[in-house]
C-alpha cells in the first residue's frame, strides 16, 4: 500500500502529510496531530462522540478515511475557542451543565456548531432531529437541548464572535 | 434557617472539570501515552463453554511487530484468578472456558493494528461443553456445574456471609423470612401471584474499558478507569504477591461508568502483560468488548402479595433469580440486596424472601446503576398497581396507605427511614398532573422504591491541605465518573473551611498519594467521602484558627474564616499571613485528615445503613394503538438529596438516571441465543437518544437538610433509575388496559398484548 502525500488545514493550521490509505481520520487526528479531544467509542459512526467539520460538515472521523480530507478544512474541538475565550457553544455547555462524564461532549459540541451553522434558530425538535446522532449516556439529553437552545440566542443576540465556522 | 448562610454549598458552582470538558483538554485513560508503550488485543472465546485443548500461537509471534503472545499460563503472576465476591475468574483462560468472548490469549505489539492483525493467526483447539445460557437452564437438573469449587476472596465483610449451594451453579443463596406467611395468605381478601422478567444490559459508558500498565522496578503502576482504585490495587498485590505499597493504581477522568467499572476488570492482565514485555501496555477495548466485559443482571422475580380489601398489605413472597455469568463478580452481592429490596419501600408484617445469584455461561453480570433495585422494582411497583386496580382503590392512596413513614424501621435494627416518601410521591404526583382529565390513549403512572445507600462497611479518608499561599488541595480517593464528584467535594471543603471555591483544587486520585478510599459506588461520595472531606476540612480549620490566635492574640473560639479571611473584630489575616506568619516565609502548609468509619460515623441514626436512597417517579405516556408504540409525554422524577451540595448537578444525576431508566422501560436490552451476544454494540444495542427525550423531564430535588452527610446531604444519582419502567408500564396499563409483565415494552410486545385482550373501544 503506497502511503499518500496530502496537505490538510487542520483548526487553520496548514500541515503536509503523508497517510497510509487505510488511515482513518480519527487515527490520522489522534495519533498523528495529538487531537485527543476527538474521541473514539462505538467506531462505527453510531454515537457521535469523534464528530468533527470538515469543511464545516459534521462527520464521524472514525469511518472518514484520511486521504478525504486532502485539501480540505478540519475543525475539531480543540480549534473552537479563541484563547481564554470560549465558542458561545462551550460557553452554552459548561453554564446549562450540559455534560457530566464529558466523553461524548466535544463531538456533541462539533455537531452543534455545524446545526447553529445550518439552522442558527433551531426550535427544540429541529435540535432533537438533528442531534439523534450523538449519543449521551449520563445527562438524558435535557440540559444539551437547553444548552443549543441559549447557544443559538446568544448567537443571535450577542456581537459577533470571530467564529468563522 | 441554616442553609442560609451557605456561601458555597447549596449554590450551583461550575463544574472543576467544565473547561476542559468543552475544550477537549480533558484527559481519559484512553488517551494516556507512555513512551515506548506497546498494545494488547485479545482472542477471545467463540463459543460459551469448552475445555481448550492447545493453542498455537507461533505464526501470531512471528508476525510483523509482535512482541508477546500469551495464554494464561505464559503470564509472570503468582495467581490467576481474582474477584471481589469469590476468586473465580482467571486473568486468562485457562483449561476451560465458560463464556462466548471471555479471554483466551493476548497478543502485545508495538502498534494496535499490528497486534489486531497477529490474532488472526491465533489456531485454539478445544472441545465444546455443554452450556446453560440462562438461569433456569442452570439450575435445571443435570445442568453442568460450571465452577465446582469457589475460593472466597475474603475482600468485604459483608460478603464474608455467602451462602452458595454445593454441588450447583447457585453461588449465592439470600434468604430473609419474618411472621407467618400462611396465616397473613388465609386471612386474606386477595392474594395476587405473578412473575415479572427484566432484560440483561450493556453498560455502554461511552469510553471503553481502558488500562494503561508499567511495571519496573518500583513496583506496578496502572492507570485505569476504574471506580475501585484500593480494591483494585489489593486484587494486584495479591495476583503478583507484593506489598499494597509496590502498586500504585492512577485513576484520571473516566468516560462514564455506571457500576460497569467497578471493582477489578481488565487492570490485572494490562499489568501481567507489562511484565512480560518489559514495556509499558495499553489495553483498551472496543465498546462491544466492554459489552463482553460486564452486564446488567437479568432478573426473573416471582411475587406473591397478600393484602386486604382496604388495601392493607399483609405478606409478600418473593422469589428473585438473578443470571450472574460465568463469573460472580459482584452478582452475590446485587443478588443480595435485589432480594432485600424486593419487597418495597412498604409496612408489611410478613415477608419471605429467596434470591438467587446463578453461574449460567453468560457474560459476567455485575455492578449496574442501583444494584438490583430497579429489577426488583419493575417487579413490586408494578404488582401494587395490579392490586390497586383489583381493589379498585386509587394507585396513589394504596400507596400512601402502606408506604412506610419517617423513623420507622424498614428491617428490624437497622437504620430508620430517614425521609418522607409519601410527600415526595405525592410531589411527584402533583408534577405529572395526576387526577386531571386525559385524553384518549393517554395514561398516567406512578412507582416509588428506596434502596440501603452509601455503601456496606465502606471507609473513606480524605486529606486537605493548605498551602503556603492560602490555596487548598483535596485529596480523595473518589473519582470523577461525570456525577460531579470532585466538584462536590471542593464545595464541602471550601464551604467548611470557609475559602472561596476557587481556592480548591482535586487531584485525580492516585493510592500511592491519595487516603485510602473504599470506591465511588452506592451513591455515596457526597455523603460518605463529604464526611471524611468535612472533617479534614475541620481539623485543618482548627489548627488554622490555633496558628492565628497566636498571632492576633484572641482565644481560636473568637475567630471567623470568611472568603479566605481570618478575622477577630476589625482585624484580619489571610491564610497566606498566617501560615508563613507561623512557619515564616520558607513556606510550610497545614494539613487535616478526615475519616469516615462505618459504625463510628452513623450520626443520629444509629444503624447499618448510612441513609436511605428514594426515588419517586410519574409517567404521562401515550399509546399508538396501530403500533404499540408508547410515547412519554412526560416524566418526572423526585429524589430525597438531603441537602443538595450542587442543585444543578443533583437534578442532572437525577435526569441522566431516569433516562437510563426509560431506555429498558422501552427498548433496551441485550438479545442473547445460545449464549451468543448478537447485539453487542452501538448498531443493534439500542440507547436513548435525543428522540426519546420526553416532552417534559423534570426532577424534584426534596431538601429537608435530613441526611446524615455534611450539611445534611443523602446521596443521590442511583434512584432515578428505580421507578421509571414500573411508571411507564402502569401508566400504559391505565391507557389501553394491557399490562406487560416484560422488558423493554417495545411496540411489538404491545401491539401483541393489544390484539390479544381484543378488539377494545
Amino acid at each position: 500500500m503506497n502511503a499518500i502525500p496530502m496537505s490538510v488545514t487542520v483548526n487553520g493550521e496548514a500541515h503536509a502529510l503523508t497517510v497510509p490509505p487505510h488511515e482513518t481520520l480519527i487515527e490520522c487526528l489522534r495519533d498523528r496531530l495529538g487531537l485527543l479531544g476527538v474521541k473514539k467509542s462505538c467506531d462505527v459512526q453510531v454515537c457521535g462522540a469523534c464528530t468533527v467539520l470538515v469543511d464545516d460538515r459534521p462527520v464521524s472521523a472514525c469511518t472518514v478515511l484520511a486521504f478525504e480530507a486532502r485539501g480540505k478544512h478540519v475543525r475539531t474541538i480543540e480549534g473552537l475557542a479563541h484563547g481564554d475565550d470560549l465558542h458561545p457553544v462551550q460557553e452554552a455547555f459548561v453554564e446549562h451543565g450540559a455534560l457530566q462524564c464529558g466523553f461524548c461532549t466535544p463531538g456533541m459540541i462539533m455537531a452543534t456548531v455545524a446545526l447553529l451553522a445550518e439552522n442558527p434558530s433551531p426550535t427544540a425538535d429541529e435540535v432533537k432531529h438533528y442531534m439523534r446522532g450523538n449519543i449521551c449516556r449520563c445527562t438524558g439529553y435535557k440540559r444539551i437541548v437547553e444548552a443549543i437552545l441559549a447557544a443559538s440566542e446568544r448567537l443571535a443576540t450577542g456581537p459577533r464572535t470571530t467564529d468563522g465556522g | 434557617m441554616a442553609v442560609d448562610r451557605l456561601t458555597v454549598v447549596g449554590r450551583s458552582v461550575p463544574r472543576l472539570d467544565a473547561h476542559d470538558k468543552v475544550t477537549g483538554a480533558a484527559r481519559y485513560v484512553s488517551d494516556f501515552i507512555l513512551p515506548g508503550m506497546a498494545h494488547a488485543k485479545l482472542w477471545r472465546s467463540p463459543v460459551p463453554h469448552a475445555r481448550l485443548l492447545a493453542v498455537d500461537g507461533a505464526r501470531a509471534a512471528a508476525a510483523p511487530g509482535v512482541l508477546a503472545v500469551c495464554t494464561a499460563d505464559d503470564l509472570p503472576v503468582k495467581r490467576l484468578a481474582y474477584g471481589p465476591a469469590y476468586k473465580d475468574q482467571p486473568i486468562l483462560a485457562r483449561e476451560v472456558v465458560r463464556y462466548a468472548g471471555e479471554p483466551v490469549v493476548a497478543v502485545v505489539a508495538d502498534t494496535p493494528a499490528r497486534a489486531d492483525a497477529a490474532l488472526a493467526l491465533i489456531d485454539v483447539r478445544y472441545e465444546e461443553l455443554p452450556a446453560a445460557t440462562n438461569a433456569e437452564e442452570a439450575q435445571a437438573p443435570g445442568a453442568p456445574v460450571i465452577h465446582t469449587t469457589l475460593d472466597r476472596a475474603g475482600h468485604f465483610r459483608d460478603l464474608d456471609g455467602l451462602r452458595p449451594v454445593a454441588g450447583t451453579n447457585v453461588c449465592q443463596h439470600y434468604r430473609y423470612e419474618r411472621g407467618d406467611l400462611a396465616r397473613a395468605v388465609a386471612e386474606a381478601d386477595l392474594v395476587v401471584d405473578d412473575v415479572y422478567r427484566y432484560p440483561a444490559l450493556s453498560h455502554h459508558a461511552l469510553e471503553p474499558h481502558c488500562a494503561v500498565a508499567r511495571v519496573d522496578a518500583d513496583g506496578i503502576t496502572v492507570w485505569s478507569g476504574t471506580q475501585h482504585p484500593f480494591p483494585v490495587r489489593k486484587d494486584l498485590a495479591e495476583i503478583f504477591d507484593v506489598p499494597l505499597a509496590h502498586v500504585q493504581v492512577v485513576v484520571p477522568l473516566i468516560g462514564g461508568a455506571f457500576g460497569g467499572k467497578c471493582y477489578t476488570k481488565i487492570e490485572p492482565l494490562a499489568a501481567a502483560l507489562a511484565a512480560r514485555v518489559r514495556r509499558p501496555v495499553r489495553l483498551a477495548l472496543t465498546l462491544e468488548e466492554s459489552a463482553r466485559t460486564i452486564t446488567r443482571h437479568s432478573v426473573v422475580v416471582r411475587l406473591r402479595t397478600a393484602v386486604r380489601r382496604d388495601g392493607t398489605l399483609l405478606a409478600r413472597e418473593c422469589d428473585v433469580v438473578l443470571d450472574t455469568g460465568a463469573y460472580a463478580d459482584i452478582g452475590p452481592r446485587v443478588a443480595t440486596k435485589a432480594g432485600s429490596r424486593a419487597p418495597g419501600p412498604y409496612r408489611i408484617p410478613c415477608l419471605r424472601i429467596d434470591a438467587r445469584c446463578v453461574y449460567t455461561n453468560n457474560v459476567p453480570a455485575g455492578a449496574y446503576r442501583g444494584y438490583g433495585v430497579p429489577q426488583v422494582t419493575w417487579a413490586s411497583e408494578s404488582q401494587i398497581d395490579v392490586i390497586a386496580e383489583r381493589l379498585g382503590i386509587d394507585p396513589f392512596t394504596l400507596r400512601e396507605r402502606n408506604l412506610l413513614k419517617r423513623g420507622e424501621e424498614y428491617v428490624a435494627g437497622d437504620t430508620p427511614l430517614d425521609g418522607d416518601m409519601a410527600d415526595g410521591l405525592g410531589q411527584a404526583a402533583r408534577a405529572i398532573g395526576w387526577g386531571a382529565p386525559l385524553t384518549r390513549n393517554r395514561g398516567r403512572g406512578l412507582a416509588c422504591a428506596m434502596k440501603d445507600g452509601g455503601g456496606t462497611h465502606a471507609v473513606s479518608t480524605a486529606v486537605v491541605h493548605i498551602n503556603a499561599d492560602g490555596s487548598v488541595i483535596l485529596l480523595s480517593g473518589s473519582v470523577e465518573v461525570g456525577q460531579g464528584a470532585r466538584t462536590a467535594l471542593a464545595q464541602i471543603a471550601a464551604e467548611t473551611l470557609g475559602v472561596p471555591f476557587e481556592a480548591v483544587v482535586v487531584p485525580a486520585p492516585d493510592t500511592s498519594l491519595t487516603p485510602y478510599d473504599h470506591g465511588t459506588s452506592a451513591s455515596r461520595s457526597t455523603t460518605v467521602m463529604g464526611l471524611a472531606v468535612a472533617a479534614a476540612a475541620k481539623d485543618a480549620r482548627e489548627q488554622l484558627l490555633a496558628l492565628a490566635a497566636k498571632l492576633l492574640d484572641a482565644p481560636p473560639s473568637a475567630l471567623t474564616i470568611r472568603e479566605g479571611k481570618i478575622a477577630h473584630g476589625n482585624r484580619t489575616l489571610t491564610l497566606a499571613e498566617v501560615i508563613s506568619g507561623h512557619f515564616g516565609l520558607v513556606g510550610g502548609e497545614v494539613t487535616g485528615v478526615g475519616t469516615f468509619v462505618p459504625g463510628e460515623w452513623s450520626g443520629s441514626l444509629g444503624g447499618a445503613t448510612v441513609f436511605w436512597e428514594t426515588g419517586m417517579g410519574a409517567a404521562e405516556v401515550e399509546v399508538d394503538r396501530e403500533t404499540g408504540e408508547v410515547h412519554v409525554r412526560k416524566y418526572v422524577s423526585a429524589a430525597d438529596v438531603g441537602q443538595a451540595i450542587n442543585p444543578r448537578e443533583c437534578a442532572a444525576q437525577d435526569e441522566g438516571a431516569a433516562m437510563q431508566g426509560i431506555g429498558p422501560a422501552l427498548f433496551e436490552a441485550r438479545v442473547g441465543e445460545r449464549g451468543q451476544l448478537l447485539n453487542p454494540g452501538l448498531i443493534d444495542y439500542r440507547v436513548p437518544t435525543f428522540a426519546d427525550l420526553p416532552e417534559a423531564l423534570d426532577s424534584l430535588l426534596i431538601e429537608n437538610a435530613d441526611g446524615p452527610g455534611p450539611f445534611g446531604a443523602k446521596g443521590v444519582g442511583e434512584s432515578g433509575t428505580f421507578c421509571a419502567a414500573p411508571a411507564i408500564g402502569n401508566a400504559v396499563a391505565r391507557a389501553v388496559g394491557v399490562r406487560l409483565t416484560e422488558l423493554p415494552m417495545t411496540p411489538e410486545r404491545v401491539w401483541h398484548a393489544l390484539v390479544s385482550k381484543g378488539a377494545s373501544p
